[in-house]
């Protein structure tokens, strides 16, 4: 099988997903994903990077705060710059929003305790790189797991992400319904995910990589990763 | 600084006996040292060399063709799983630290056991817990303190292991006022290895350098191997300032680090330092060698500055290593430990001496032969209170409680409730291989790079253990087992955490003897051996010694994915079968517990021989393919079982338990052993009958899933039924409303 | 009345986060980091409340003896 995909997965100290989401990938035909270490400063030739889960210099001042300072950073700005995809999940979604990369910042959960659990996304929109696999309104079951991940913004910065649909995911229930009760952290308008107004950087605090087997409790996350292959095939096929 | 002079009160501080300062003097020849009378505090604290049980724990079967490392050789045992790959896996408490500060004591326990692995050279891979605590209900001054260590204890947990990115995928919790101000937190973790990875906690090599690696020392937990061995008091809430601060990001880079190290050709020896730190690791590496350590203290990385000997020898801090390093390699682990931004430091060399030998600069302050304090320790033989039975049950005087009321009261009496508000501050999911989500009878994890399903179990009745400790032991070996073979798992090894009181009092001492030989004959009728554990003596409040409580964590193999089972039934239409007997022993049981206040009675009978023919028979139907579902009957009997098995999908069952002319209550709340409720689809009850009967272990058919989310259940001439919602409610809702209001 | 609580880790305590800050501190090039602690600075408002009971509050409420000291400071 002929490579279609090289993805970089960025291990920072302290990050825990790392090898999880490095056997998701390797579970699509000719997907190569290599574990990155944090001092590199290059990141030439991954069509795709990985910001994982985890808990990156223990998270102590702030989630992401640190390693938003690590030596590779540079590198993923520079990728994101130049429309290479670029997914942060949980951990990773908070270190692009203390970057920058992504607006609005991530919180300590509503009801204070940390959750790991399923829960049911909705696609809000297919059109972007990370969700083209699936239809408008899908409904995925996705697990959780974060103390922060309140998803806040200022209202502007709330509209902009609105109107230009930049909103990818959000928490539902099973039957697709957006609720207070769905929410499971407080998050501004059951946001789950939102990806860059260039749309190539997406940041989600749900782990996709968990639901990739059926023997563990589902495939519902193998759409994200379906859907950033495609997006660069198609980029090469160019 | 001077350092005291060595008065019978600086020593009796210290915990050594009269006979035991005799002792080091005849080792020693001469009058101790202020940091020689601590090194020997330490060593020789029941924490770190079991002085009180150690007889008791040699009834253990510790053998076998799987058993790689025994118990007691190393920081943990190793068991091979086939295929060149081996699990090394310890259960290890951290009670006292927890009742003094819950969230830092239940932390620094996960921290301590994590390194217990690694140091095997494994990679870890999940964790499980054994929590006890008081009663969290009502208003009570006391209510409140349990409720305050609860949710400490819980959140220490999930601090630790999601920081360190560990799953945490099954334990257990139980309340009574025997834990009230002294609870019990047992943490467990399983690691993964091949065999040719198996580090040795040895000093070998004479000229080899000795390396400290990991965080730095400061003055944490100082003497806190020596405060886990005395009781409770009023006076030790003054040690606070004593209890030591974990670091899960520090640990999660020396576990990278360490793994790293151990895959390259550098390392001698490892050690991790748990309780007594330095002084633990460098005598026992040393003794283990049979060889001597030679340190200077002035070249170990410090946190505080100012710090005596004397303290840095005996602080607890967390996050440290002492490797022994192959001479000339000194490189790798520089260069190892500078990518992982940790601190290392050369401290020492191994001798061929026999000495452990502490330098503070010039001056030697210990000079101790290492074999003499790590193995010829004080040894004693307790005298064991003689034992009366429980007496019967007497059901005449128990009145009869309408079943109706009594099942929603069970599911949701804290023992007995959901777990999910514990669980789901932990997380269970990281690393991808759990198959089975917490709240099932027993856990199951597919490890990735071995390509292996694992099964773990823990569990232990302290009621049935306070009754008759050695029927309760022999239960609580029994129940893992159950709960393996309801997974679709045959056990390969125990992990034992024996928490018990004072053994100075003779009652005491006999709940201990009698426990450890319950379990040894648990683990010699179904062929597993005892791969490792602690013991946790003295856990007493002011009020008395806690229940018995001897934790049991059993692993297991599950050959095949389509083996594994669980505990929900999975449609409606599919039957129900019963294996084992209906039974009738309300004695110890939760109903007498929570419904009738009396703790009393003699806790059901064990037999060995039945229950492992009706594990046998379940595995042999669950790897026919013929069950969908299996739960078995525990704290609350058949009708907590038929429940908990309608929760998860939504579905009913009609139950009818035959004519008879049985008390209802009995019928439905015994907690007779060796009985599991299995679900089949209709089209294979045939086929499921005559697989059954031929294996001899009693069996029957008793009723079918329901799409009508009801529980009725008929026994003799009594109907009873609830909404399976209702039960649910009472089922998920009792630990959030009394932690949350 | 007007109140700020600092609450900070105990001086012997390990402080992880003031470690981390600390470390992080000096890979952006600050040299010679000495000390980082890292505590919480709490701001009360209160009518009526004397400052015994605040005193109480702060010990039992807003910091954990065990691993915390704090300091509370009357503004107003």
């Amino acid at each position: 099988m002929p490579s279609v995909m090289k993805v970089a997965v960025i291990q920072f100290p302290g990050s825990n997903c790392d090898t999880d989401c490095q056997a998701a990938l390797a579970s699509f035909d000719g997907v190569k994903a290599e574990i990155v270490w944090h001092k590199e400063t290059s990141l030439a030739g991954y069509d795709a990077i990985v910001l994982p889960g985890g808990f990156s210099y223990g998270d102590y001042l702030r989630c992401g705060s640190i390693a938003r300072f690590s030596p590779i950073m540079g590198a993923v700005r520079a990728a994101a710059d130049a429309g290479v995809l670029v997914i942060g999940i949980c951990n990773g979604f908070q270190i692009l929003c203390e970057a920058g990369l992504l607006p609005g910042t991530l919180m300590r959960n509503k009801g204070l305790l940390f959750r790991c659990e399923n829960l049911h996304l909705r696609v809000e929109n297919n059109d972007s790189p990370f969700t083209s696999a699936m239809t408008n309104g899908q409904v995925l079951e996705i697990p959780i797991a974060h103390g922060e991940g309140s998803f806040v913004a200022d209202e502007e910065t709330l509209n902009q992400l609105n109107a230009n649909n930049q909103i990818l995911v959000r928490y539902c229930d099973a039957n697709g319904n957006v609720s207070p009760e769905a929410n499971p952290n407080g998050s501004l308008e059951n946001i789950a995910g939102i990806c860059s107004h260039g749309r190539n950087v997406f940041g989600l605090m749900p782990h996709p990589e968990r639901v990739c087997d059926h023997l563990l409790g589902g495939t519902d996350g193998r759409g994200i990763f379906q859907s950033m292959i495609e997006a660069v095939q198609k980029t090469k096929a160019k | 600084m001077s350092n005291p002079a060595i008065t019978p009160e600086l020593i009796a501080k210290h915990g050594l006996s009269p006979d035991e300062y005799e002792k080091v003097l005849s080792i020693l020849g001469r009058e101790p040292s202020f940091e020689e009378l601590g090194v020997f505090s330490v060593m020789w604290s029941e924490h770190c060399s079991y002085k009180n049980s150690r007889p008791e724990l040699r009834k253990f079967p510790t053998t076998g063709p799987s058993v790689l490392v025994k118990a007691g050789e190393e920081n943990a045992g190793v068991i091979d799983i086939g295929d060149g790959w081996a699990v090394a896996f310890k259960i290890e408490s951290h009670n006292h630290p927890s009742a003094v500060e819950p969230f830092q004591g239940a932390a620094t326990g996960v921290g301590g056991i994590i390194r217990d692995i690694f140091t095997m050279g494994a990679r870890p891979v999940f964790l499980m817990d054994s929590l006890r605590f008081g009663s969290i209900e009502g208003d009570s001054e006391q209510a409140k303190t349990n409720r305050r260590l609860f949710a400490g204890v819980v959140a220490g947990i999930a601090h630790y292991g999601n920081c360190i990115g560990l799953p945490t995928v099954a334990g257990e919790v139980y309340f009574d006022e025997s834990y009230s101000g002294n609870p019990l937190v047992n943490a467990f973790c399983l690691g993964i290895l091949r065999h040719e990875q198996i580090a040795r906690g040895a000093a070998e090599g004479v000229g080899n350098p000795v390396f400290y690696v990991g965080a730095e020392t400061g003055r944490d937990g100082l003497a806190g191997a020596a405060f886990a061995s005395r009781e409770l008091t009023e006076e030790s809430k003054a040690d606070r300032p004593a209890v030591q601060v974990g670091d899960p990001f520090r640990e999660k880079l020396l576990l990278e680090a360490c793994l790293e190290l151990l895959a390259t050709d550098a390392v001698a020896g490892i050690q991790d330092m748990g309780a007594a730190g330095l002084t633990c690791s460098t005598c026992e590496t040393a003794s283990r060698g049979g060889t001597g350590v030679e340190i200077d203290i002035q070249l170990v990385p410090q946190r505080a500055k100012g710090q005596t000997p004397y303290e840095v020898l005996l602080s607890e801090s967390q996050e440290r290593m002492l490797v022994i390093v192959k001479k000339g390699q000194e490189d790798v682990v520089k260069r190892i430990f500078e990518k992982w931004d940790l601190p290392y430091a050369e401290i020492g060399t191994v001798t061929d001496d026999g000495m452990m030998r502490v330098r503070n600069g010039k001056d030697v302050v210990v000079e101790i032969p290492a074999r003499s304090l790590a193995d010829d320790g004080p040894l004693y033989f307790r005298e064991a209170a003689p034992f009366t039975p429980p007496a019967p049950l007497d059901l005449s005087t128990v009145p009869q409680a309408d079943p109706s009321a009594v099942l929603p009261k069970l599911l949701s009496h804290p023992s007995i409730a959901s777990k999910r508000w514990v669980w789901r501050q932990y997380d269970h999911m990281v690393r991808t291989g759990t198959a089975v989500l917490p709240g099932s009878d027993a856990a199951v994890f597919i490890v990735r790079e071995a390509n292996k399903i694992l099964a773990a179990a823990t569990d232990c009745n302290a009621v049935y253990c306070r009754l008759d400790p050695t029927v309760g032991a022999r239960i609580a070996v029994a129940e893992c087992a159950r709960n393996l073979a309801c997974s679709g798992a045959v056990p390969l090894g125990v992990t034992d955490n024996l928490n018990f009181g004072n053994p100075h009092k003779p009652e005491n001492f006999y709940q201990l003897r009698a426990a450890v030989e319950g379990i040894s004959e648990g683990c010699r009728a179904f062929n597993v051996p005892v791969t490792g554990g602690n013991v946790s003596l003295y856990n007493e409040s002011p009020a008395g010694a806690i229940d018995p409580t001897p934790t049991i964590s059993m692993v297991g193999r599950i050959d095949e994915a389509a083996h594994i089972t669980t505990q929900s039934f999975k449609e409606a239409g599919d039957q129900i079968f019963l294996i084992g007997e209906t039974g009738s022993e309300l004695g110890a049981s939760h109903y007498l517990l929570a419904i009738h206040g009396r703790k009393e009675g003699a806790p059901p009978a064990l037999d060995f021989e039945k229950e492992k023919a009706i594990h046998a028979a379940l595995l042999g139907v669950i790897r026919k393919g013929l069950v969908r579902s299996a739960h078995d009957c525990s704290e609350g009997g058949l009708a907590v079982t038929l429940a908990e098995s309608c929760f998860g999908n939504g579905l009913g069952a009609s139950i009818d338990l035959g004519a008879g002319d049985q008390r209802p209550d009995v019928v439905l709340f015994n907690e007779t052993q060796g009985r599991i409720v299995i679900s089949v689809k209709a089209a294979d009850v045939t086929s499921l009958e005559k697989e059954l009967a031929v294996t001899g272990v009693p069996f029957r058919k008793i009723g079918e899933v329901t799409a009508k989310a009801d529980l009725a259940i008929k026994t003799g001439a009594n109907s009873y039924s609830w909404s399976v919602d209702s039960l649910n409610e009472s089922f998920e809702g009792a630990i959030p409303s009394l932690m949350e209001g | 009345m007007k109140a700020v609580v600092t609450v900070m880790p105990k001086p012997a305590i390990l402080d992880p986060a003031g470690v981390a800050a600390g470390r992080a501190m000096e890979h952006l090039g600050l040299k010679g980091v000495r000390s980082v602690r890292i505590g919480k600075s709490i701001e009360i408002e209160v009518d009526g409340a004397d400052e015994k009971r605040l005193h109480e509050i702060c010990h039992d409420l807003l910091s954990n003896p065990v691993v915390e000291d704090y300091k509370l400071e009357i503004l107003s």
